[in-house]
């Protein structure tokens, strides 16, 4: 699949160079280069079973890859993942029932602090409580996981990725399961992040999210479809090419809404 | 009251059978709270057939019986950890067939060689009042050693249970912890035998995980619930045995039980007791 690149270079957070990836003999992608600068808040779209878990996979270092090489910062992955990742995985698989508090959820990020006691030190329950102030689930620490708002749960998850200060933050559809007004404190909140230099990389359903809150996206189908500033690449060709459906795109005044069918009615009114 | 409870510590089997209960109810409490939580219910079942056919065929070797039960059990674990590796074999599967076919080979055993069957039969519905000096060092080091690597591995431990597939992004070495536990668990089901018996040794794993559970929601509370549940049951389940004169097992599988159904009314009622916010 030809990729079309719109533009990226300065510093890489994420170098995929020529990576082909699968499962035993079904492979997902192949020969794909990728590069995410450091600093970059960007997200990856594509339609299910378009290989976006895959990729993110072996980024983190979860998956191998069958060829090719791939490096964050200045490091390249082969064996163990490195720590400079916050990872927030996608909350439909949390186990909701299982008996953990916010407060234990965040604390889970600090297992190799080298302290080998299993509860935190003075200094690490001040690092928990300082996170999840500034994140807004202070008053939730004590607090079951299911007893908790969406966006809370998203946000201790988000805690827990940021107690090590990574330098890049991967999350798998953050927008998934949330309503509207959380996504969009959730998407803010990952803005905020990226603008004290964290690099952002996320997975997500959601184009109209995608559109109106990140700088850059990644379409993404068994390869690189497209990449660039929203406004520049969801375009009725690519999103076609990358969704294969018919996709409508209403642009008014820098802004975005994208259906992903067109409605009859519309149809009608424009031919 | 006290003349009641201090009578039975007159017998000397009854003071070691106590001490073993106490101790394996501990230790069950324990890693049953993993066992619960990572879904694995069933493997305490079958981790024990697998352990009884291992020390049949290590009797039969004329080796001791926690040497074959260990060996056994060990590879049943490992065999269970390869089977499911690549996920096309779900984990119960993997246990049912493993476990029943080691069972298997010591029940042929059993059959051919008729002079097991007495003891086969205090395998399986536990046998306290044979609990002998090397039993008692045997469940004591294997509660001290999973008491120890539990303390170490814990973190580690909480993150894989919790979330397996972060934990590898975080870091943790998963293949490593898994194994570690996997044999943990293999111990102290062994350990587990001579006291509760091969049928209640499921139970006995997963019912004070189970109560504590209903008492809240910190995971660092189910271990400490759990533990000291599991202590409780052992020596009121040792007490119930001697007054009414049954096995073992069955009286601290049912006084878990017992334990799990007040938890649930206890759990209700804090449910309709909260406040009704408006």
């Amino acid at each position: 699949m030809q990729a079309i690149s719109f533009n990226v270079d300065s510093d890489s957070a994420i170098k995929l160079h020529n990576v082909t990836a699968g499962y035993e003999r079904n492979i997902v992608f192949s020969d794909l280069s990728l590069e995410i600068t450091s600093g970059q808040f960007a997200g990856i779209v594509g339609p299910t079973a378009s290989g976006k878990s895959t990729l993110l996979k072996i980024i983190l270092g979860t998956h191998p890859v069958m060829s090719g090489a791939i490096h964050l910062s200045t490091r390249s992955i082969e064996k163990a993942p490195p720590r400079t990742i916050g990872y927030v995985p996608q909350l439909d698989s949390v186990d909701w029932s299982f008996p953990i508090t916010v407060e234990e959820v965040i604390t889970m990020g600090l297992h190799d602090s080298g302290r080998i006691w299993p509860w935190p030190s003075r200094a690490e329950r001040n690092r928990v409580n300082e996170l999840a102030s500034r994140l807004g689930v202070y008053d939730c620490l004590r607090q079951h996981i299911a007893n908790i708002s969406g966006g809370e749960r998203q946000r201790a998850f988000l805690a827990r990725a940021l107690i090590n200060n990574p330098r890049l933050l991967v999350l798998d559809e953050p927008t998934s399961g949330v309503d509207i007004k959380t996504q969009h404190e959730v998407l803010h909140l990952l803005g905020d992040l990226n603008s004290e230099g964290i690099t952002v990389l996320l997975t997500t359903h959601d184009l109209n999210a995608v559109a109106s809150h990140l700088p850059w996206v990644i379409c993404f189908n068994k390869g690189i479809v497209a990449q660039g500033r929203p406004y520049d690449i969801f375009t009725n060709e690519i999103l076609t090419k990358t969704y294969g459906g018919d996709i409508v795109i209403v642009k008014y005044d820098g802004h975005f809404l994208i259906a992903n069918s067109t409605p009859l009615h519309f149809r009608d009114r424009h031919p | 009251m006290i003349a009641f409870l201090v009578e039975p510590l007159d017998y000397e089997f009854f003071r070691r059978g106590l001490l073993a209960a106490l101790m394996i109810g501990t230790l069950c409490g324990l890693i049953g709270v993993f066992v619960v939580l990572r879904g694995m219910s069933y493997i305490g079942h079958g981790l024990s057939h697998a352990a009884i056919g291992g020390a049949v065929v290590g009797i039969t070797l004329n080796l001791n019986f926690y040497v074959g039960a260990c060996a056994m059990g060990l590879l049943a674990t490992l065999l269970i950890n390869r089977v499911t590796q690549n996920n096309q074999i779900k984990l119960d599967a993997a246990i049912g067939l493993v476990t029943t076919a080691m069972f298997a080979l010591g029940v042929a055993i059993i059959s051919k060689l008729r002079h097991f069957r007495q003891n086969f039969e205090a395998a399986l519905f536990g046998n306290i009042l044979g609990i002998s000096d090397q039993d008692l060092i045997m469940i004591g080091g294997i509660t001290t050693i999973t008491l120890v690597t539990i303390f170490f591995i814990y973190k580690p431990l909480l993150f894989l249970t919790f979330d397996h597939d972060a934990a590898r992004v975080f870091g943790i070495k998963t293949g490593l912890v898994q194994i570690i536990f996997s044999f943990l668990l293999t111990f102290s089901v062994i350990a587990s035998l001579n006291v509760v018996g091969v049928t209640m040794v499921a139970a006995t794993l997963i019912a004070p995980a189970m109560t504590a559970r209903m008492l809240t929601n910190s995971f660092s509370r189910v271990i400490v619930y759990s533990m000291i549940i599991g202590a409780m049951t052992g020596i009121v389940g040792m007490y119930l045995s001697y007054i009414f004169n049954v096995a073992s097992g069955t009286t601290i599988v049912l006084f878990g039980t017992i334990l799990f159904c007040l938890s649930l009314l206890i759990s209700a009622l804090r449910k309709n007791m909260r406040p009704i916010k408006f």
